[in-house]
């Protein structure tokens, strides 16, 4: 059989097509049946049943303390993630290298032993804890401990996307900044801000992501007190022990936020491609010659 | 303003990237940088800019020293290599920054700040790009847009790290004459790193050659191709052909081959020739037996290049000499052929001292009228 000369290695319309259809039907049973599932479970009573569940004291309270966890974490993160990329970027230092792989501890392990170490430092017996609640200062089973923990589980997302930016850009153009006299929030504001600010951005829209749907760490400390230490997540693993529409109603809202995130995502990715792309333009053929 | 460089010393970990060396600038000089990569020069240069620190030595801007004083507040206009322009910001913001960062006291208002960035980019010829991108500029372009935005603040000293590394070679001797221009204009006083001699030696009044953290030589540029005082000088500026030969009974010999020598010359040693300061013979001469044999021949240019290799003795690299193309056709050489070869002028080192002594020839009538 003479094999047709117009097919590039394994590209033969077969593998194509075998690879594609799979791909498709994976990617539905596992992602978006799912999806669709929850809104509809949520939905299965009526929108005012859904409305009413949502409207719930504790519903309500478990959203305001998630977007409040969030609030907090997302600007400590964005603060801690710049000093961090520009601590490993910009200086050498001894233990730079460890450095640069510690940050990625929080995706190694598991949020639920990241929850365990914190109430061991943290908690009434523990090191840092016992000496706290001599002070009456209380971190675990209350929004502190919450915090503490989100920050800790999505701290790596904006330094990651800052990093390989930075490092690729060098600093010529700060230098260049400072010569000009230029004092070193100037150089910030001006130079290395525009020029981060896309994956800046892409890095906080991670970290909320994150922050909102983290559940493992939190449910460690938080102690899932209704009304109190509840974040949505954790809200909606309780609703679905009594009740599952609510809980599905619940599940909605963090899919929602989730959808609204991959929406930005893309914006933002789309926004970030064309300034490259201007970045990278050809230059333009301009008839000017130099000298008389 | 005048720069004087006292002893200034640098190193980075165990590499030392310049012995302590001294260097005066005079005011309104274009002083070159001038060696191989890891001489040490663009080291010296951002020492002076204030972006590296020196380990021990001071730097005087004029009378005033500058050593402490951090680069934001020395005031000198920098051109990196690769220009880093802003690349998010416009051609007209980019030369504006140095202008807009100023304290509110010291800052134009932004009519005149306008006033200004127009007659930079006037003065660069391109002010019909003013709201374009840096990306979208050719290299050339880039270039002169870095240079008005190091002018923008009016500096008193003006650094360039390789300005016209990136370019091709004829945007090169463009920008390069229209930089003389400016400078002329301008009067302000001008370092530049450069790897090109040609770049070094056109633009320069002063030529500083750097090699392994020293300086080798300062000169004119004249002076420096001309009377080289080292090997290196000799080496890094233009082509050289050299002989080594042990001293014997007045002559420097090297296996079939020898160079007579003057009587105040009975060292063994290097004897180290400009390609213009011999010619070929066709036979021996009274002053040299140098028989050489054409291994190229280059015809392109105001010279036709010889590349010749030794007959019967040896040198580290082929000789190269030229031959106008009028003497050429006579000649007739072609690839293979010997020839002879005769100096008329020679630097001399000896293996006991480090500088050169000049010794020349009187010119032998037998030479280069015989035909081959």
């Amino acid at each position: 059989m003479a094999a047709k000369q117009s097919h590039r290695v394994g590209d033969h319309p077969l593998v194509k097509w075998t690879l594609i259809i799979v791909t498709l039907l994976l990617t539905s049973i596992l992602l978006v049946v799912p999806l669709v599932g929850i809104f509809h479970q949520a939905f299965a009573l009526g929108a005012a049943h859904y409305w009413a569940s949502i409207a719930d004291s504790y519903t309500l309270h478990a959203i305001l303390l998630t977007l409040f966890v969030a609030a907090l974490t997302v600007p400590l993160n964005l603060v801690f993630g710049i000093m961090l990329a520009w601590a490993v970027t910009r200086f050498q230092f001894p233990g730079r290298k460890l450095l640069m792989t510690l940050m990625d501890i929080p995706f190694a392990v598991s949020p639920v032993v990241a929850g365990l170490l914190y109430l061991l430092l943290y908690g009434r017996n523990g090191w840092i804890g016992s000496w706290l609640d001599e002070h009456s200062i209380q971190l675990m089973f209350a929004w502190p401990g919450i915090v503490m923990v989100t920050v800790f589980v999505t701290c790596p997302f904006v330094a990651r996307e800052l990093i390989p930016l930075m490092q690729q850009h060098g600093r010529e153009e700060e230098e260049a900044a400072v010569i000009l006299g230029a004092s070193g929030w100037q150089v910030f504001r001006r130079v290395t801000f525009p020029n981060i600010k896309w994956a800046l951005l892409y890095g906080v829209i991670l970290t909320n992501a994150r922050a909102v749907g983290e559940f493992g760490a939190v449910s460690v400390v938080s102690g899932s007190i209704r009304g109190e230490t509840n974040t949505l997540p954790l809200h909606v693993q309780l609703l679905y022990q009594d009740e599952s529409v609510a809980a599905f109603a619940s599940a909605s809202l963090l899919a929602g936020i989730a959808l609204l995130t991959l929406i930005i995502k893309a914006l933002v990715e789309w926004r970030q491609s064309r300034q490259d792309k201007l970045a990278n333009a050809e230059p333009l053929v301009v008839a000017d010659k130099v000298g008389s | 303003m005048s720069i004087r460089i006292e002893n200034v010393a640098k190193r980075f970990g165990a590499f030392q990237a310049l012995a302590p060396l001294s260097l005066d600038i005079g005011e309104g000089e274009m002083v070159g940088l001038l060696g191989p990569s890891g001489s040490g020069k663009t080291t010296l240069l951002r020492i002076i800019a204030g972006l590296e620190g020196a380990d021990t030595g001071r730097i005087w801007f004029g009378s005033r020293d500058v050593s402490e004083l951090h680069v934001r507040d020395r005031r000198v206009g920098f051109v990196f290599q690769h220009y880093a322009l802003f690349k998010h910001m416009t051609v007209a913001d980019n030369v504006a920054f140095g202008l807009e960062v100023l304290p509110r006291h010291e800052r134009p208002s932004s009519a005149q700040i306008k006033q200004r960035v127009g007659d930079l980019l006037d003065m660069v010829q391109l002010n019909h790009l003013a709201q374009r991108f840096p990306a979208q500029l050719s290299g050339g372009q880039k270039q002169r847009v870095a240079l008005a935005r190091a002018l923008a603040t009016q500096p008193e000293v003006l650094l360039m790290d390789e300005p016209f590394g990136a370019l091709d070679a004829k945007v090169r001797k463009e920008l390069r004459q229209w930089l003389r221009q400016l400078h002329e204009e301008l009067k302000f006083t001008s370092v530049f790193v450069t790897h090109d001699q040609d770049e070094a030696l056109e633009l320069s009044d002063q030529v500083v050659v750097m090699s392994h953290g020293r300086i080798e030589q300062v000169d004119e540029p004249a002076k420096l191709y001309a009377s080289p005082q080292s090997r290196f000088v000799f080496d890094f500026l233009g082509h050289v052909n050299v002989f080594e030969g042990q001293s014997y009974r007045g002559r420097l010999n090297q296996g079939q081959a020898w160079i007579q020598l003057p009587e105040q010359h009975l060292d063994s040693g290097e004897l180290y020739m400009r390609p213009h300061e011999m010619r070929v013979t066709a036979n021996p001469t009274t002053i040299a037996h140098l028989p050489l044999k054409v291994m190229a021949v280059n015809p392109v240019g105001a010279e036709v290049r010889l590349e010749l290799v030794p007959l019967g003795w040896e040198t580290s690299s082929p000789w190269e000499l030229g031959l106008s193309h009028h003497e050429y056709q006579r000649w007739s050489l072609k690839r293979g052929d010997q020839v002879y070869v005769e100096p008329s002028k020679a630097h001399f080192f000896s293996q006991h001292t480090a500088a050169p002594s000049e010794i020349s020839w009187p010119c032998t009538s037998t030479a280069g009228v015989v035909e081959v």
